[in-house]
This record gives structure tokens, C-alpha cells and sequence, in this order.
């Protein structure tokens, strides 16, 4: 029993980490921007059908794909903010919402046309599959995998932000646009560099998440609330609060499935609506 | 009469402009809202398509029913400016109310749709307590989440809901207990028609109201309603829990008229596609949740036959075009028009 607990704990922390890496992107550009991207799953699936197509068609080996994922799909993200998004930062939200609806719309049915309906399937390289034996405890190597990367790109990102020069425009240009603009700094293009990195982040973890969450192209939609919800719940503009937000949903999660599967989803709805009630602002609020 | 929703939205609207302390003639004068010509005209035409297309009545009578449907968003969000994406929680919830109901033997259609008004009205007024607390982000998260756990519930109580089956074995009687719904879907046009015409002529006289000019003012600027005296937060809560009960209302008519009720009444496809109706009529004017309805139905119709994916791809363009280049639909567009021409021109249609 307590070893299942740790077992659905380690899931669930390993499923949590990859919604993070989807939606650390999201919660910048929310915060920063102040857009609500519902499309921003679009990105993700980019990177998981570059991952799948380069490692089935040209053999490229899978660590070599992920890279490319967060490349492939970083170039979306630029070359769609730079001719559509910016011009509808000023916009109200509702309309926001629907040109992401339909960008969803047009992603779902465009990888409907080039890739079928169908679930795609992943060949994980052998030293990922499989478990390793730690303290007495079978964890899947894929999650060990899973987990490192993330804690990896968590602290890379952290550095960029805290410790580069672009670091301390993003961080200007999401306090305030107009003081950032004054002092000099390309609010414009850092906007549109940092809408790419998002983009190229959910794409990482589109490829990462295959193997956890599927690759069809109803993803952007299936996926869509649970990156939202972590947004939502940790707090747009910053990276703690989608950090906590999504460890919490992703163990709630997983424990819910595992220990009350004919509940299903509910559990994790439950935990938003809740979690919203108490902090309608996230859990952790951006200081202007 | 079915004029339900009406009364209690009129019940909740008055006094809640009286107190923002109207002087009492300003009270008992009622706005100017007279019919206009065009607007006439309007309501001739599902009336003169009877006779023209009867072999499309089915489509014309969902069209009406989807129609009321997006009625009920345009005043939660053309009115109210609440960016809703689970409205189809409610309008499933109208259409299961229905379904149940007759199928345990309750099929008299009248008192469904007040039922089904009930049911979603209650679930929109404990809704809309969660709604009024947070901005748009949140109220857009907990609108999607209350979607989806409903469809979720409905799934997994097969043994009440038929599940993924649906929900079959719905007999509904006749209508006033003389006119039966036939195969052809005449009775089923009347009723329906008669019903939209109906909650139109309530939700018409609502939004001209102090209470819909209220609205329109918390829309605008929020932040400073309250300081003219408007409760926003009562004010929001009353026009969510009345666009519930309509598209409860709406769903309880989808039930009835085609006796069944699938589990994408509860989707988000649907609240999805609502809201692309609205934006594609024009929100803010009631009529453009009318003609939206009209063109995306038989749009659909048309296009979906050849394949749905190419569809949905479509449907997306079109709202990214909408959003860039159209903003205000096709009333709007038709507006702008209507002003070129004719410069000083008053506002066409409602």
C-alpha cells in the first residue's frame, strides 16, 4: 500500500512536470501579454508529430528529435505572433478566445489531413523503457527521464530569467509595458522571442509526452483545460505558481484515476473548481 | 402560458434598477421599444419558410432551437460581457430535465419546458456565484470545468443517462393534448417557433429595460458601475441565472422534438460552436444569435455532408477572419453598410 502510494506519488509528480513544461510558455505569455491563448496546445502537438515523424520516416535517434521538436515548434510560435497574434494584443478577450478557437480548429483538422485520426505510436529507445530499482521501489525509467529533463529546462529557464540581460527585459516587459518601452527596450521583439521559447517549450514536452499522454490530433482540445487550469490556478506571469499548480494536478490526477477510476476526470474538475473559488487570482499573484 | 423566465426576470430586473434609485416616474415609464418594420418582416420569414421549404422543416425547427440557444448566450455575453465556454452545460442539462421526464412517463411538453427552465435556471444561479468572483480567465476556466464535469457525470451515469447511447425512448405528448408531433415535424415547427417567439419578446423587452441598459454599462466599464449605485455583482448574477433557464429551455425543446438526447448536448463542441453562431451574427443585438444560427446550420449542412474535418478546418478560418478583419458579424458588417449609404441613418434592426 504505501509503496502504490509512492509509485502513484512518482506518476503523478512525473505527469505534473510535463504539463509544467507545456504550460510554462502559456503562463508567460499570459502574464506578459495578457493574451488568452487557447491554441497554445497546437504548439505542443507540432513538437509531438515532429518528434514521431522524424524518429519513424528518417530514424533520427529520439534524444536527437527533442531538440528539433523544441525548434520546429518554436518557429510557429515566432512566425504565427509576428503575422497574427500581435494583432490582437490589444483586443478584448473574447476575442482572443475565438481566434484561438479557430486556430485550434485549423490545427486539429489540418493534422487530421496529413497525419489520419489515428493514435501515433512512439518507439522509446531501450535504455528509456523498462524500470529501474530504487530504494526498494520499481519506477518507470521513462518518468526518471521525464522528471530530469524537466528539473533540467526548469533550471535553465530560471537562469535566463533571473540572471541574463534578456531575462531582466522579459521580466520589465511583463511589469510594465510603457516604463519598459521608455527605457529602451524592444518590448516588441521581446514579446515575440519569448512567445517562441513558450512555443518551443510546449513543443519539447509534445514530444516528451507521447509516450504519457498520446498523440492524435485532438490533442490540442483533450489537453487544452489541463493546461489552462494550470495557468489558471498557478497564477499567469510567473514560474512558481504553474510549478506548484501543475505537481498538484498532476498527483490529483493520477491518484484519482488509479484509486477511483469509475469517478474518472472528475476528480481533477472537482479540484479546479475548488481551487478557483479560493484563489480566483492563483495561487501565487504576480507583484506589479 | 410559457412566458416562465420572463416574470422572474422582470421581477429581478425592476427592483434592481430601483435601486440604484430612479426616481419613481422614471420607474413606471417604460423604455421605448417599439417594433420596428424591418424587425416585422424578420419574423414573417420562419413563417413564410414553412410553406416555401417544407421539406427542410426539421432543419428550420433546430435551427430556431439552436437559435434560442444562442439568445441565451447573447445576453450572458453580448449584454453581461461574460466570456462563457461551457454554456452547453446548461443546455444539456434543459434537454436531459426533458428527457427524463419523459421517459418516466411525464410527457407533456408544456411542463417540461418549465421543469427544464427550472432545473438550469438553479444550476446558472449556483454557477453564477462562482462566476462573479474571478476576471475573464477565471470565469472562461470555471464555465469550460462545469462543462465538462456534467459531461463527464452524464457519461458515467449510463444507468440514468444512457451514457454514450443516449437517451432514448422519449414519448411526448401532444402538444395541449391535440396536436400530436408528427413525423414530418410541422407540430414540432409550430411549437418551437412559438416558443422562441415567446422568450424573444422577454429577453426584447429585458435588455431595453433599465436592467439590460445596466448591463450594457458593466460591459462597458465594470469598474464603474458601482459607483452610479449598480450592485454588478447581483446585476451579473441575474442575467446568468436567466440565460441558463433559456438554454435549458432551448435543450428541453432539442429533447422533445427529436425525442432523444445524445451526450454531445453536453460538449464543448456545442458551447464552442454557440459561440461561433453568435460572433458570426453579432453579439450584442439579439437578432444576430438568430441569423448566426441560420447561416452556420445551414452552412453545415451543407459543407459537413462532404466531410467533417474540412469543416471543422473551415469553421476555424472563418473565426480568425471574423476576429481580424469582421468584427461584429454579419449585422454589424450589414450596419456599416446600411451607414455608408445612407449617412446619419439610425441603427438597423433591434
Amino acid at each position: 500500500m504505501v509503496g502504490n502510494l509512492i509509485g502513484v506519488l512518482f506518476d503523478g509528480i512525473a505527469y505534473g512536470s510535463l504539463l509544467f513544461l507545456i504550460s510554462v510558455g502559456l503562463s508567460v505569455t499570459m502574464g506578459m501579454m495578457n493574451f488568452i491563448n487557447l491554441a497554445h496546445g497546437a504548439f505542443a502537438m507540432v513538437g509531438g508529430y515532429v518528434c514521431v515523424t522524424l524518429l519513424a520516416t528518417l530514424g533520427v535517434p529520439f534524444l536527437a528529435t527533442l531538440p528539433l521538436a523544441f525548434i520546429a515548434a518554436a518557429l510557429a510560435g515566432l512566425v504565427l505572433e509576428r503575422l497574427l497574434y500581435r494583432r490582437l494584443y490589444k483586443a478584448s478577450h473574447l476575442d482572443q478566445v475565438l481566434f484561438s478557437i479557430g486556430l485550434t480548429f485549423m490545427a486539429v483538422a489540418g493534422a487530421t489531413w496529413l497525419f489520419g485520426p489515428t493514435q501515433q505510436p512512439v518507439n522509446l529507445p531501450d535504455w528509456l523503457r523498462g524500470q529501474v530499482h530504487v530504494l526498494g521501489l520499481d519506477l518507470g525509467t521513462y518518468r526518471l527521464f521525464l522528471i530530469g529533463v524537466v528539473v533540467l529546462v526548469t533550471a535553465a529557464l530560471v537562469l535566463l530569467i533571473e540572471r541574463t540581460r534578456f531575462g531582466a527585459r522579459i521580466r520589465a516587459s511583463v511589469d510594465n509595458q510603457v516604463a519598459a518601452e521608455g527605457l529602451g527596450i524592444n518590448v516588441s521583439r521581446v514579446f515575440s522571442l519569448t512567445f517562441a521559447l513558450g512555443s518551443g517549450l510546449a513543443g519539447l514536452g509534445g514530444g516528451l509526452g507521447i509516450d504519457v499522454l498520446g498523440l492524435d490530433p485532438s490533442f490540442p482540445v483533450k489537453y487544452m483545460v489541463y493546461f489552462l487550469l494550470v495557468v489558471a490556478v498557478g497564477g499567469a506571469g510567473s514560474i512558481k505558481g504553474p510549478l506548484i499548480a501543475a505537481l498538484i494536478l498532476g498527483v490529483f490526477d493520477v491518484a484519482g484515476k488509479y484509486y477511483v477510476p469509475e469517478v474518472g476526470a472528475f476528480v481533477i474538475y472537482t479540484l479546479m473548481v475548488v481551487l478557483l473559488i479560493l484563489f480566483p487570482f492563483g495561487l501565487v499573484r504576480r507583484k506589479a | 402560458m410559457s412566458v416562465f423566465s420572463n416574470p422572474d426576470a422582470k421581477r429581478g430586473a425592476v427592483p434592481a434598477a430601483a435601486g440604484a434609485g430612479a426616481p419613481l416616474a422614471g420607474l413606471l415609464r417604460l423604455p421605448n421599444d417599439r417594433w420596428k418594420p424591418l424587425e416585422i418582416v424578420f419574423w414573417l420569414l420562419p413563417v413564410a419558410s414553412y410553406f416555401l421549404f417544407p421539406d427542410y422543416l426539421v432543419l428550420i425547427s433546430q435551427i430556431m432551437i439552436i437559435g434560442l440557444f444562442a439568445l441565451s448566450l447573447d445576453l450572458i455575453l453580448g449584454y453581461a460581457g461574460i466570456v462563457s465556454l461551457g454554456h452547453a452545460a446548461f443546455f444539456g442539462l434543459g434537454a436531459y430535465t426533458a428527457g427524463l421526464l419523459s421517459v418516466r412517463g411525464w410527457g407533456e411538453p408544456i411542463s417540461g419546458l418549465l421543469a427544464a427552465a427550472l432545473v438550469a435556471g438553479v444550476a446558472g444561479l449556483i454557477v453564477s456565484f462562482l462566476v462573479v468572483r474571478g476576471q475573464d480567465l477565471a470565469r472562461l476556466m470555471v464555465t469550460l470545468g462545469i462543462g465538462l464535469m456534467l459531461f463527464e457525470a452524464a457519461n458515467k451515469a449510463a444507468f440514468l443517462t444512457g451514457g454514450v447511447d443516449g437517451l432514448s425512448g422519449m414519448a411526448t405528448s401532444p402538444l395541449f393534448g391535440a396536436f400530436e408531433f408528427d413525423l414530418y415535424g410541422k407540430t414540432a415547427f409550430w411549437y418551437s417557433l412559438g416558443v422562441l417567439f415567446i422568450l424573444f419578446v422577454g429577453l426584447r423587452r429585458l435588455v431595453n429595460s433599465p436592467f439590460g441598459l445596466s448591463l450594457r454599462g458593466i460591459r462597458e466599464g465594470g469598474k464603474r458601475m458601482p459607483a452610479i449605485g449598480a450592485n454588478v455583482d447581483r446585476r451579473l448574477k441575474v442575467a446568468f441565472t436567466i440565460g441558463a433557464a433559456v438554454a435549458g429551455v432551448a435543450g428541453a425543446l432539442l429533447a422533445q422534438t427529436t425525442q432523444f438526447v445524445g451526450l454531445d448536448v453536453l460538449g464543448f463542441p456545442r458551447s464552442a460552436e454557440l459561440l461561433i453562431m453568435l460572433v458570426l451574427g453579432g453579439t450584442g443585438r439579439l437578432y444576430g444569435a438568430l441569423v448566426g444560427a441560420a447561416v452556420f446550420m445551414v452552412a453545415q449542412d451543407y459543407i459537413a455532408g462532404l466531410d467533417p474535418a474540412y469543416w471543422q478546418f473551415y469553421i476555424g478560418l472563418l473565426l480568425v477572419l471574423i476576429v481580424l478583419f469582421a468584427r461584429g458579424g454579419i449585422l454589424g458588417g450589414l450596419e456599416k453598410l446600411v451607414r455608408l449609404a445612407r449617412p446619419g441613418a439610425g441603427k438597423e434592426g433591434a
